[in-house]
Protein backbone atom coordinates (compact mmCIF):
# COMPACT_ATOMS: atom_id res chain seq x y z
CA UNK A 1 0.00 0.00 0.00
CA UNK A 2 2.91 2.31 0.58
CA UNK A 3 4.31 2.01 -2.93
CA UNK A 4 4.33 4.99 -5.27
CA UNK A 5 1.57 3.68 -7.47
CA UNK A 6 -0.92 3.31 -4.67
CA UNK A 7 -3.89 5.64 -4.56
CA UNK A 8 -3.52 9.15 -3.15
CA UNK A 9 -6.66 8.75 -1.10
CA UNK A 10 -8.13 5.44 -0.05
CA UNK A 11 -11.32 5.06 1.98
CA UNK A 12 -12.46 1.60 2.97
CA UNK A 13 -15.72 1.01 4.77
CA UNK A 14 -15.59 4.34 6.64
CA UNK A 15 -18.18 4.72 9.39
CA UNK A 16 -19.00 7.77 11.47
CA UNK A 17 -21.85 8.44 13.86
CA UNK A 18 -22.82 11.43 15.99
CA UNK A 19 -24.41 9.75 18.96
CA UNK A 20 -27.07 7.53 17.47
CA UNK A 21 -27.15 9.37 14.19
CA UNK A 22 -25.13 7.31 11.71
CA UNK A 23 -23.84 9.76 9.13
CA UNK A 24 -21.34 7.58 7.27
CA UNK A 25 -22.28 3.94 6.88
CA UNK A 26 -19.42 2.37 4.98
CA UNK A 27 -17.86 4.75 2.47
CA UNK A 28 -15.48 3.26 -0.10
CA UNK A 29 -13.57 5.51 -2.43
CA UNK A 30 -10.26 5.69 -4.19
CA UNK A 31 -8.61 8.76 -5.75
CA UNK A 32 -5.32 8.56 -7.63
CA UNK A 33 -2.70 11.31 -7.77
CA UNK A 34 -3.74 14.12 -10.09
CA UNK A 35 -7.37 13.09 -10.22
CA UNK A 36 -10.29 15.35 -9.43
CA UNK A 37 -13.05 13.58 -7.54
CA UNK A 38 -16.38 15.34 -7.21
CA UNK A 39 -18.89 14.30 -4.61
CA UNK A 40 -22.54 15.15 -5.05
CA UNK A 41 -25.63 14.12 -3.19
CA UNK A 42 -28.54 15.37 -1.11
CA UNK A 43 -27.75 17.45 1.96
CA UNK A 44 -27.46 15.44 5.14
CA UNK A 45 -26.16 12.51 3.12
CA UNK A 46 -22.68 12.66 4.66
CA UNK A 47 -20.66 14.37 1.88
CA UNK A 48 -19.18 17.11 4.05
CA UNK A 49 -18.65 14.77 6.99
CA UNK A 50 -16.62 12.44 4.79
CA UNK A 51 -14.53 15.35 3.55
CA UNK A 52 -13.89 16.52 7.10
CA UNK A 53 -12.80 13.01 8.08
CA UNK A 54 -10.11 13.11 5.40
CA UNK A 55 -8.15 15.78 7.28
CA UNK A 56 -9.22 14.53 10.69
CA UNK A 57 -11.49 17.42 11.61
CA UNK A 58 -13.78 14.50 12.50
CA UNK A 59 -12.67 11.13 13.83
CA UNK A 60 -13.93 8.02 12.07
CA UNK A 61 -15.48 5.22 14.10
CA UNK A 62 -14.43 2.28 11.96
CA UNK A 63 -12.90 1.46 8.60
CA UNK A 64 -9.69 2.76 7.08
CA UNK A 65 -8.88 6.17 5.67
CA UNK A 66 -5.44 6.80 4.29
CA UNK A 67 -3.61 9.45 2.26
CA UNK A 68 -0.47 8.34 0.44
CA UNK A 69 -0.81 4.99 2.18
CA UNK A 70 -0.59 6.66 5.60
CA UNK A 71 -3.53 6.22 7.93
CA UNK A 72 -5.13 9.51 8.95
CA UNK A 73 -4.88 10.07 12.69
CA UNK A 74 -3.41 6.66 13.58
CA UNK A 75 -0.15 4.75 13.53
CA UNK A 76 -0.24 1.08 12.71
CA UNK A 77 2.35 -1.04 14.47
CA UNK A 78 2.13 -4.81 14.53
CA UNK A 79 -1.52 -4.98 13.63
CA UNK A 80 -2.45 -2.53 16.37
CA UNK A 81 -3.65 1.06 15.94
CA UNK A 82 -2.21 3.85 18.04
CA UNK A 83 -3.89 7.25 18.19
CA UNK A 84 -1.63 10.04 16.95
CA UNK A 85 -0.59 12.95 19.16
CA UNK A 86 -2.05 16.37 18.25
CA UNK A 87 1.31 17.43 16.83
CA UNK A 88 1.47 14.47 14.48
CA UNK A 89 -2.07 15.06 13.29
CA UNK A 90 -1.21 18.72 12.66
CA UNK A 91 1.83 17.64 10.62
CA UNK A 92 -0.38 15.32 8.57
CA UNK A 93 -2.84 18.13 7.88
CA UNK A 94 -0.15 20.38 6.43
CA UNK A 95 -0.05 18.46 3.18
CA UNK A 96 -3.84 18.57 2.87
CA UNK A 97 -5.40 21.91 1.96
CA UNK A 98 -9.01 22.67 2.80
CA UNK A 99 -11.46 25.25 1.48
CA UNK A 100 -14.68 25.83 3.39
CA UNK A 101 -18.19 26.70 2.33
CA UNK A 102 -18.19 29.86 4.43
CA UNK A 103 -14.58 30.82 3.52
CA UNK A 104 -13.52 31.12 7.20
CA UNK A 105 -10.93 33.77 6.40
CA UNK A 106 -9.30 35.34 9.45
CA UNK A 107 -11.15 38.69 9.65
CA UNK A 108 -8.45 40.48 11.66
CA UNK A 109 -5.84 39.88 8.98
CA UNK A 110 -5.45 41.28 5.48
CA UNK A 111 -5.71 38.97 2.47
CA UNK A 112 -1.91 38.64 2.31
CA UNK A 113 -1.67 38.01 6.06
CA UNK A 114 -4.31 35.30 5.75
CA UNK A 115 -2.23 33.55 3.13
CA UNK A 116 1.02 34.02 5.09
CA UNK A 117 -0.39 32.84 8.42
CA UNK A 118 0.14 29.12 7.86
CA UNK A 119 3.69 29.30 6.50
CA UNK A 120 4.84 31.84 9.12
CA UNK A 121 3.17 30.37 12.21
CA UNK A 122 3.39 26.67 11.40
CA UNK A 123 6.55 26.37 9.33
CA UNK A 124 8.34 29.40 10.74
CA UNK A 125 8.98 30.86 7.30
CA UNK A 126 10.69 34.22 6.96
CA UNK A 127 7.98 36.91 7.00
CA UNK A 128 9.25 38.89 4.05
CA UNK A 129 9.58 35.85 1.83
CA UNK A 130 6.22 34.49 2.97
CA UNK A 131 4.66 37.80 2.01
CA UNK A 132 6.17 37.74 -1.46
CA UNK A 133 4.92 34.21 -1.89
CA UNK A 134 1.48 35.24 -0.61
CA UNK A 135 1.22 38.08 -3.14
CA UNK A 136 2.34 35.64 -5.83
CA UNK A 137 -0.35 33.12 -4.82
CA UNK A 138 -2.96 35.88 -4.69
CA UNK A 139 -1.88 36.78 -8.22
CA UNK A 140 -2.55 33.21 -9.29
CA UNK A 141 -6.16 33.51 -8.10
CA UNK A 142 -6.47 36.93 -9.76
CA UNK A 143 -6.14 39.05 -6.64
CA UNK A 144 -2.55 40.25 -6.85
CA UNK A 145 -3.59 43.82 -6.09
CA UNK A 146 -5.84 43.05 -3.10
CA UNK A 147 -3.17 41.86 -0.66
CA UNK A 148 -3.83 44.72 1.77
CA UNK A 149 -7.61 44.39 1.81
CA UNK A 150 -9.36 42.94 4.84
CA UNK A 151 -11.81 40.09 4.13
CA UNK A 152 -14.72 42.39 4.96
CA UNK A 153 -13.73 44.64 2.09
CA UNK A 154 -13.84 41.78 -0.44
CA UNK A 155 -16.77 40.18 -2.24
CA UNK A 156 -17.70 36.58 -1.48
CA UNK A 157 -16.04 35.30 -4.62
CA UNK A 158 -12.86 37.22 -3.82
CA UNK A 159 -12.88 35.90 -0.26
CA UNK A 160 -13.18 32.33 -1.45
CA UNK A 161 -10.28 32.85 -3.87
CA UNK A 162 -8.17 34.20 -0.99
CA UNK A 163 -9.14 31.07 0.96
CA UNK A 164 -7.90 28.92 -1.91
CA UNK A 165 -4.61 30.83 -1.97
CA UNK A 166 -4.35 30.37 1.80
CA UNK A 167 -4.74 26.61 1.45
CA UNK A 168 -2.17 26.52 -1.38
CA UNK A 169 0.38 28.40 0.71
CA UNK A 170 1.15 25.26 2.71
CA UNK A 171 2.09 23.48 -0.54
CA UNK A 172 -0.49 20.73 -0.16
CA UNK A 173 -0.60 17.78 -2.54
CA UNK A 174 -4.28 17.12 -1.86
CA UNK A 175 -6.96 19.80 -1.82
CA UNK A 176 -10.38 19.37 -0.22
CA UNK A 177 -13.24 21.69 -1.18
CA UNK A 178 -16.36 21.68 0.99
CA UNK A 179 -19.14 23.19 -1.15
CA UNK A 180 -16.88 26.09 -2.12
CA UNK A 181 -19.51 27.95 -4.16
CA UNK A 182 -22.65 27.27 -2.11
CA UNK A 183 -22.44 30.50 -0.11
CA UNK A 184 -21.86 32.68 -3.17
CA UNK A 185 -24.15 34.89 -5.21
CA UNK A 186 -24.81 33.20 -8.58
CA UNK A 187 -22.76 35.71 -10.57
CA UNK A 188 -19.71 35.09 -8.37
CA UNK A 189 -19.68 31.30 -8.72
CA UNK A 190 -17.88 31.39 -12.06
CA UNK A 191 -14.75 33.16 -10.84
CA UNK A 192 -14.19 30.57 -8.10
CA UNK A 193 -14.84 27.64 -10.42
CA UNK A 194 -12.36 29.13 -12.91
CA UNK A 195 -9.64 29.13 -10.26
CA UNK A 196 -10.50 25.54 -9.35
CA UNK A 197 -10.39 24.46 -12.99
CA UNK A 198 -6.96 26.02 -13.35
CA UNK A 199 -5.81 24.20 -10.24
CA UNK A 200 -7.19 20.90 -11.54
CA UNK A 201 -5.43 21.27 -14.88
CA UNK A 202 -2.17 22.00 -13.07
CA UNK A 203 -2.30 18.41 -11.77
CA UNK A 204 -3.52 18.97 -8.22
CA UNK A 205 -5.36 16.05 -6.63
CA UNK A 206 -8.72 17.38 -5.53
CA UNK A 207 -11.78 16.12 -3.70
CA UNK A 208 -14.68 18.51 -4.25
CA UNK A 209 -18.05 18.36 -2.54
CA UNK A 210 -20.25 20.44 -4.78
CA UNK A 211 -23.66 21.13 -6.23
CA UNK A 212 -22.16 22.34 -9.51
CA UNK A 213 -22.97 19.42 -11.78
CA UNK A 214 -21.45 21.30 -14.73
CA UNK A 215 -18.11 21.57 -12.98
CA UNK A 216 -18.20 17.89 -12.04
CA UNK A 217 -18.90 16.95 -15.63
CA UNK A 218 -16.12 19.02 -17.22
CA UNK A 219 -13.36 19.05 -14.63
CA UNK A 220 -13.97 15.82 -12.74
CA UNK A 221 -12.27 12.49 -13.34
CA UNK A 222 -14.45 10.71 -10.83
CA UNK A 223 -17.97 11.46 -9.73
CA UNK A 224 -19.40 9.93 -6.57
CA UNK A 225 -23.01 10.13 -5.52
CA UNK A 226 -23.19 9.86 -1.74
CA UNK A 227 -26.58 9.31 -0.18
CA UNK A 228 -27.58 8.07 3.26
CA UNK A 229 -23.95 7.59 4.26
CA UNK A 230 -22.82 5.33 1.43
CA UNK A 231 -21.38 5.82 -2.05
CA UNK A 232 -24.48 4.90 -4.01
CA UNK A 233 -22.87 5.34 -7.43
CA UNK A 234 -19.36 6.14 -8.58
CA UNK A 235 -17.67 6.35 -11.96
CA UNK A 236 -16.64 8.55 -14.86
CA UNK A 237 -18.75 11.71 -14.60
CA UNK A 238 -20.20 11.86 -18.14
CA UNK A 239 -21.12 8.20 -18.15
CA UNK A 240 -22.61 8.36 -14.71
CA UNK A 241 -24.66 11.45 -15.43
CA UNK A 242 -25.88 10.01 -18.72
CA UNK A 243 -26.91 6.64 -17.24
CA UNK A 244 -27.85 6.92 -13.60
CA UNK A 245 -28.41 3.40 -12.34
CA UNK A 246 -30.29 3.80 -9.09
CA UNK A 247 -33.66 5.41 -8.58
CA UNK A 248 -32.24 7.68 -5.87
CA UNK A 249 -29.62 9.11 -8.21
CA UNK A 250 -32.20 9.58 -10.97
CA UNK A 251 -34.47 11.44 -8.57
CA UNK A 252 -31.59 13.59 -7.32
CA UNK A 253 -30.50 14.53 -10.82
CA UNK A 254 -34.10 15.28 -11.71
CA UNK A 255 -34.14 17.86 -8.94
CA UNK A 256 -30.79 19.56 -9.59
CA UNK A 257 -30.53 19.51 -13.38
CA UNK B 1 -34.70 67.79 -17.36
CA UNK B 2 -33.82 69.50 -20.59
CA UNK B 3 -32.13 66.55 -22.26
CA UNK B 4 -33.76 63.27 -23.13
CA UNK B 5 -31.83 60.50 -21.42
CA UNK B 6 -31.58 57.25 -23.32
CA UNK B 7 -32.28 54.16 -21.22
CA UNK B 8 -29.33 51.88 -20.52
CA UNK B 9 -26.89 54.72 -20.74
CA UNK B 10 -26.34 56.18 -17.29
CA UNK B 11 -25.51 59.86 -17.35
CA UNK B 12 -24.07 62.03 -14.65
CA UNK B 13 -26.77 64.47 -13.65
CA UNK B 14 -26.42 67.60 -11.58
CA UNK B 15 -27.52 67.20 -7.99
CA UNK B 16 -29.04 70.27 -6.42
CA UNK B 17 -28.89 69.94 -2.61
CA UNK B 18 -32.24 69.35 -0.92
CA UNK B 19 -33.48 72.44 0.84
CA UNK B 20 -36.07 71.52 3.43
CA UNK B 21 -37.16 72.94 6.77
CA UNK B 22 -35.69 70.58 9.42
CA UNK B 23 -38.02 68.97 11.99
CA UNK B 24 -38.37 71.18 15.08
CA UNK B 25 -37.87 69.67 18.53
CA UNK B 26 -39.60 72.00 21.02
CA UNK B 27 -39.44 69.31 23.76
CA UNK B 28 -35.67 69.51 23.76
CA UNK B 29 -35.75 73.21 24.58
CA UNK B 30 -38.06 72.58 27.54
CA UNK B 31 -35.57 69.90 28.70
CA UNK B 32 -32.69 72.33 28.35
CA UNK B 33 -34.58 74.84 30.49
CA UNK B 34 -35.24 72.37 33.30
CA UNK B 35 -31.67 71.03 33.33
CA UNK B 36 -30.33 74.60 33.31
CA UNK B 37 -32.34 75.50 36.41
CA UNK B 38 -31.05 72.49 38.35
CA UNK B 39 -27.49 73.12 37.18
CA UNK B 40 -27.69 76.75 38.32
CA UNK B 41 -28.98 75.67 41.73
CA UNK B 42 -26.14 73.18 42.09
CA UNK B 43 -23.47 75.66 41.07
CA UNK B 44 -24.94 78.28 43.38
CA UNK B 45 -24.84 75.84 46.29
CA UNK B 46 -21.32 74.70 45.44
CA UNK B 47 -20.08 78.28 45.44
CA UNK B 48 -21.94 79.75 48.37
CA UNK B 49 -22.14 76.92 50.94
CA UNK B 50 -18.86 77.14 52.87
CA UNK B 51 -19.23 73.53 54.13
CA UNK B 52 -18.03 72.18 50.77
CA UNK B 53 -14.63 73.47 51.79
CA UNK B 54 -13.29 74.35 48.35
CA UNK B 55 -10.41 76.36 49.77
CA UNK B 56 -9.35 73.33 51.82
CA UNK B 57 -9.65 71.06 48.81
CA UNK B 58 -7.57 73.33 46.60
CA UNK B 59 -5.02 73.66 49.37
CA UNK B 60 -4.66 69.87 49.78
CA UNK B 61 -5.33 68.45 46.32
CA UNK B 62 -1.65 68.32 45.34
CA UNK B 63 -0.28 67.87 48.88
CA UNK B 64 2.51 65.27 49.10
CA UNK B 65 0.62 62.57 51.07
CA UNK B 66 -2.34 62.82 48.65
CA UNK B 67 -0.20 62.67 45.52
CA UNK B 68 1.72 59.77 46.98
CA UNK B 69 -1.62 58.09 47.73
CA UNK B 70 -2.65 58.56 44.09
CA UNK B 71 0.62 56.92 43.07
CA UNK B 72 0.02 53.89 45.31
CA UNK B 73 -3.58 53.58 44.11
CA UNK B 74 -2.48 53.64 40.47
CA UNK B 75 0.33 51.17 41.10
CA UNK B 76 -2.04 48.80 42.90
CA UNK B 77 -4.59 49.13 40.10
CA UNK B 78 -2.18 48.37 37.29
CA UNK B 79 -0.25 45.59 38.98
CA UNK B 80 -3.44 43.86 40.14
CA UNK B 81 -4.93 44.17 36.66
CA UNK B 82 -1.79 42.71 35.09
CA UNK B 83 -1.91 39.77 37.51
CA UNK B 84 -5.65 39.42 36.92
CA UNK B 85 -5.32 39.58 33.15
CA UNK B 86 -2.42 37.15 32.84
CA UNK B 87 -3.88 34.67 35.26
CA UNK B 88 -7.36 35.18 33.82
CA UNK B 89 -6.23 34.28 30.29
CA UNK B 90 -4.44 31.23 31.66
CA UNK B 91 -7.52 30.15 33.63
CA UNK B 92 -9.81 30.67 30.63
CA UNK B 93 -7.56 28.51 28.44
CA UNK B 94 -7.45 25.89 31.17
CA UNK B 95 -11.25 25.99 31.52
CA UNK B 96 -11.63 25.25 27.80
CA UNK B 97 -8.94 22.56 27.75
CA UNK B 98 -10.01 19.01 26.89
CA UNK B 99 -7.91 17.88 29.86
CA UNK B 100 -10.34 17.42 32.80
CA UNK B 101 -7.65 18.12 35.42
CA UNK B 102 -6.99 21.51 33.82
CA UNK B 103 -10.61 22.54 33.37
CA UNK B 104 -11.55 21.22 36.80
CA UNK B 105 -8.89 23.13 38.70
CA UNK B 106 -9.69 26.32 36.78
CA UNK B 107 -13.34 25.89 37.71
CA UNK B 108 -12.49 25.46 41.39
CA UNK B 109 -10.30 28.60 41.34
CA UNK B 110 -13.05 30.71 39.83
CA UNK B 111 -15.60 29.22 42.20
CA UNK B 112 -13.54 30.08 45.29
CA UNK B 113 -12.25 33.50 44.33
CA UNK B 114 -15.43 34.81 42.77
CA UNK B 115 -17.59 33.40 45.52
CA UNK B 116 -16.11 35.33 48.46
CA UNK B 117 -16.00 39.12 48.99
CA UNK B 118 -12.77 40.77 47.99
CA UNK B 119 -12.70 42.58 51.34
CA UNK B 120 -12.67 39.22 53.13
CA UNK B 121 -10.02 37.86 50.77
CA UNK B 122 -7.78 40.85 51.49
CA UNK B 123 -8.18 40.25 55.22
CA UNK B 124 -7.36 36.56 54.77
CA UNK B 125 -4.22 37.24 52.73
CA UNK B 126 -2.98 39.64 55.38
CA UNK B 127 -3.55 36.96 57.99
CA UNK B 128 -2.03 34.02 56.17
CA UNK B 129 0.73 34.81 58.66
CA UNK B 130 -1.54 33.49 61.35
CA UNK B 131 -1.96 30.16 59.55
CA UNK B 132 1.55 29.52 58.34
CA UNK B 133 4.32 31.33 60.12
CA UNK B 134 6.94 29.94 57.76
CA UNK B 135 7.03 28.99 54.11
CA UNK B 136 9.69 26.61 52.95
CA UNK B 137 11.06 25.37 49.69
CA UNK B 138 11.83 21.68 49.51
CA UNK B 139 10.50 18.24 48.65
CA UNK B 140 6.85 17.82 49.68
CA UNK B 141 6.71 15.92 53.00
CA UNK B 142 10.53 15.67 52.76
CA UNK B 143 13.55 17.80 53.57
CA UNK B 144 13.33 21.61 53.32
CA UNK B 145 16.01 23.70 51.62
CA UNK B 146 14.91 27.28 52.24
CA UNK B 147 12.58 28.65 54.84
CA UNK B 148 10.99 32.10 54.85
CA UNK B 149 9.03 33.81 57.51
CA UNK B 150 5.67 34.83 56.08
CA UNK B 151 5.87 38.15 57.89
CA UNK B 152 8.81 39.20 55.71
CA UNK B 153 7.60 37.44 52.56
CA UNK B 154 4.12 38.94 52.56
CA UNK B 155 4.28 42.63 53.47
CA UNK B 156 1.07 44.64 53.26
CA UNK B 157 1.59 45.69 49.63
CA UNK B 158 2.11 42.12 48.44
CA UNK B 159 -0.92 40.94 50.40
CA UNK B 160 -2.95 43.67 48.68
CA UNK B 161 -1.70 42.59 45.25
CA UNK B 162 -2.48 38.96 45.98
CA UNK B 163 -5.95 39.76 47.24
CA UNK B 164 -6.89 42.13 44.43
CA UNK B 165 -5.07 40.26 41.65
CA UNK B 166 -6.36 36.77 42.38
CA UNK B 167 -9.91 38.01 42.86
CA UNK B 168 -9.66 39.88 39.57
CA UNK B 169 -8.28 36.78 37.84
CA UNK B 170 -11.47 34.90 38.63
CA UNK B 171 -13.56 37.59 36.94
CA UNK B 172 -11.15 38.02 34.02
CA UNK B 173 -11.18 34.27 33.43
CA UNK B 174 -14.90 34.40 32.75
CA UNK B 175 -14.57 37.49 30.56
CA UNK B 176 -11.79 35.91 28.50
CA UNK B 177 -13.71 32.64 28.25
CA UNK B 178 -16.76 34.48 26.94
CA UNK B 179 -14.50 36.22 24.41
CA UNK B 180 -12.97 32.95 23.20
CA UNK B 181 -16.41 31.34 22.88
CA UNK B 182 -17.65 34.30 20.86
CA UNK B 183 -15.23 33.53 18.02
CA UNK B 184 -16.80 31.53 15.20
CA UNK B 185 -15.94 27.82 15.22
CA UNK B 186 -14.99 28.00 11.55
CA UNK B 187 -11.97 30.11 12.53
CA UNK B 188 -10.53 27.32 14.62
CA UNK B 189 -11.24 24.81 11.87
CA UNK B 190 -9.55 26.95 9.23
CA UNK B 191 -6.50 27.41 11.45
CA UNK B 192 -6.41 23.69 12.21
CA UNK B 193 -6.67 22.92 8.51
CA UNK B 194 -3.47 24.85 7.73
CA UNK B 195 -1.75 22.78 10.41
CA UNK B 196 -1.76 25.10 13.45
CA UNK B 197 -1.69 23.49 16.88
CA UNK B 198 -4.28 24.29 19.54
CA UNK B 199 -2.05 26.90 21.19
CA UNK B 200 -0.98 28.49 17.88
CA UNK B 201 -4.63 28.75 16.90
CA UNK B 202 -5.47 30.37 20.22
CA UNK B 203 -2.64 32.84 20.08
CA UNK B 204 -2.75 33.90 16.44
CA UNK B 205 -6.36 33.40 15.43
CA UNK B 206 -8.78 33.12 18.34
CA UNK B 207 -7.46 35.51 21.01
CA UNK B 208 -6.94 38.50 18.66
CA UNK B 209 -10.57 38.18 17.60
CA UNK B 210 -11.76 37.52 21.14
CA UNK B 211 -10.17 40.83 22.18
CA UNK B 212 -13.06 42.74 20.65
CA UNK B 213 -15.35 41.10 23.17
CA UNK B 214 -12.78 41.10 25.99
CA UNK B 215 -11.65 44.75 25.93
CA UNK B 216 -14.86 46.61 26.87
CA UNK B 217 -15.54 44.62 30.07
CA UNK B 218 -11.82 44.73 30.90
CA UNK B 219 -11.97 48.52 30.79
CA UNK B 220 -14.90 48.27 33.13
CA UNK B 221 -12.90 45.99 35.42
CA UNK B 222 -9.94 48.39 35.43
CA UNK B 223 -12.15 51.29 36.46
CA UNK B 224 -13.77 49.09 39.08
CA UNK B 225 -10.32 48.02 40.33
CA UNK B 226 -9.21 51.63 40.72
CA UNK B 227 -12.03 52.13 43.20
CA UNK B 228 -11.72 48.71 44.85
CA UNK B 229 -8.17 49.62 45.91
CA UNK B 230 -9.76 51.72 48.64
CA UNK B 231 -10.66 48.41 50.37
CA UNK B 232 -7.03 47.50 51.09
CA UNK B 233 -7.61 49.04 54.50
CA UNK B 234 -8.71 45.47 55.35
CA UNK B 235 -5.06 44.42 55.37
CA UNK B 236 -4.37 47.23 56.47
CA UNK B 237 -2.43 49.01 53.73
CA UNK B 238 -2.68 52.70 54.53
CA UNK B 239 -0.72 54.43 51.80
CA UNK B 240 -3.45 54.49 49.12
CA UNK B 241 -5.46 57.54 48.15
CA UNK B 242 -8.68 57.25 50.16
CA UNK B 243 -7.04 56.36 53.45
CA UNK B 244 -4.58 59.23 53.05
CA UNK B 245 -7.35 61.69 52.21
CA UNK B 246 -9.55 60.64 55.11
CA UNK B 247 -6.57 60.67 57.47
CA UNK B 248 -5.98 64.31 56.58
CA UNK B 249 -9.71 64.97 56.92
CA UNK B 250 -9.86 63.42 60.38
CA UNK B 251 -6.82 65.34 61.52
CA UNK B 252 -8.37 68.66 60.41
CA UNK B 253 -11.88 67.71 61.62
CA UNK B 254 -12.99 68.20 57.98
CA UNK B 255 -13.71 64.68 56.68
CA UNK B 256 -16.28 65.77 54.09
CA UNK B 257 -14.10 68.05 51.89
CA UNK B 258 -11.40 65.41 51.90
CA UNK B 259 -13.83 62.75 50.65
CA UNK B 260 -14.76 65.17 47.85
CA UNK B 261 -11.06 65.62 47.15
CA UNK B 262 -10.61 61.86 46.84
CA UNK B 263 -13.65 61.67 44.54
CA UNK B 264 -12.18 64.36 42.28
CA UNK B 265 -9.01 62.29 41.96
CA UNK B 266 -10.91 59.06 41.25
CA UNK B 267 -13.03 60.81 38.61
CA UNK B 268 -9.97 62.30 36.95
CA UNK B 269 -8.21 58.93 36.85
CA UNK B 270 -11.21 57.01 35.52
CA UNK B 271 -11.68 59.66 32.82
CA UNK B 272 -8.11 59.08 31.65
CA UNK B 273 -8.71 55.31 31.66
CA UNK B 274 -11.81 55.78 29.49
CA UNK B 275 -9.77 57.60 26.86
CA UNK B 276 -7.29 54.72 26.83
CA UNK B 277 -10.11 52.22 26.50
CA UNK B 278 -11.52 54.03 23.46
CA UNK B 279 -8.25 53.71 21.58
CA UNK B 280 -7.70 50.07 22.55
CA UNK B 281 -11.21 49.16 21.39
CA UNK B 282 -10.60 50.98 18.16
CA UNK B 283 -7.38 49.03 17.60
CA UNK B 284 -9.09 45.67 17.99
CA UNK B 285 -12.00 46.66 15.74
CA UNK B 286 -9.59 46.18 12.83
CA UNK B 287 -11.16 43.93 10.21
CA UNK B 288 -14.51 43.84 11.96
CA UNK B 289 -15.70 47.09 10.46
CA UNK B 290 -15.22 48.40 6.95
CA UNK B 291 -14.11 51.70 8.38
CA UNK B 292 -12.85 52.45 11.88
CA UNK B 293 -14.93 54.89 13.95
CA UNK B 294 -13.33 58.35 14.01
CA UNK B 295 -11.42 59.48 17.08
CA UNK B 296 -12.79 62.59 18.85
CA UNK B 297 -9.92 64.59 17.33
CA UNK B 298 -10.83 63.40 13.84
CA UNK B 299 -14.48 64.24 14.53
CA UNK B 300 -13.54 67.80 15.47
CA UNK B 301 -11.27 68.19 12.46
CA UNK B 302 -14.04 66.97 10.16
CA UNK B 303 -16.57 69.29 11.74
CA UNK B 304 -14.24 72.28 11.49
CA UNK B 305 -13.24 71.35 7.96
CA UNK B 306 -16.84 71.13 6.82
CA UNK B 307 -17.73 74.40 8.57
CA UNK B 308 -14.87 76.08 6.70
CA UNK B 309 -15.83 74.80 3.27
CA UNK B 310 -19.44 75.83 3.66
CA UNK B 311 -18.56 79.47 4.19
Amino acid sequence: MTDQNGPKLLAENVHKAYGRNEVLRGIDMQVRTGEVACIIGPSGGGKSTFLRCINHLEKIDSGRLSVDGELIGYHQRGGKLYEMRDKEVAAQRRSIGMVFQRFNLFPHMTAAENVMAGPVVVRGDNKKKARERAIDLLGQVGLGDRGDSYPMQLSGGQQQRVAIARALAMDPDLMLFDEPTSALDPELVGEVLDVMRKLASSGMTMVVVTHEIGFAREAGDILAFIDAGVVAEIGEPRELLANPQTKRFQDFLGKVL
Amino acid sequence: MSTVSTPGEPQARSKPPIEAVPVRHPGRWVGVGIVAIFAAMLVHSLLTNPNWGWSLISEWIFAPPIVKGVGVTLLLTFLSMIIGLALGVLLAIMRLSPNPVMSGSAWVFVWAFRGTPVYVQLFLWANVIALYTTLSLGIPFGPEFFTFETKTLIPAFVAALLGLGLNEAAYMAEIVRAGILSVDEGQEEAATAVGMSRLQTLRHIVLPQAMRVIVPPTGNETISMLKTTSLVIAIPLTTELFFQASAVGNRLFQPFPMAILASIWYLALTSILMVGQFYIERYYAKGAMRELPPTPIQKWRRRLGRGGSND
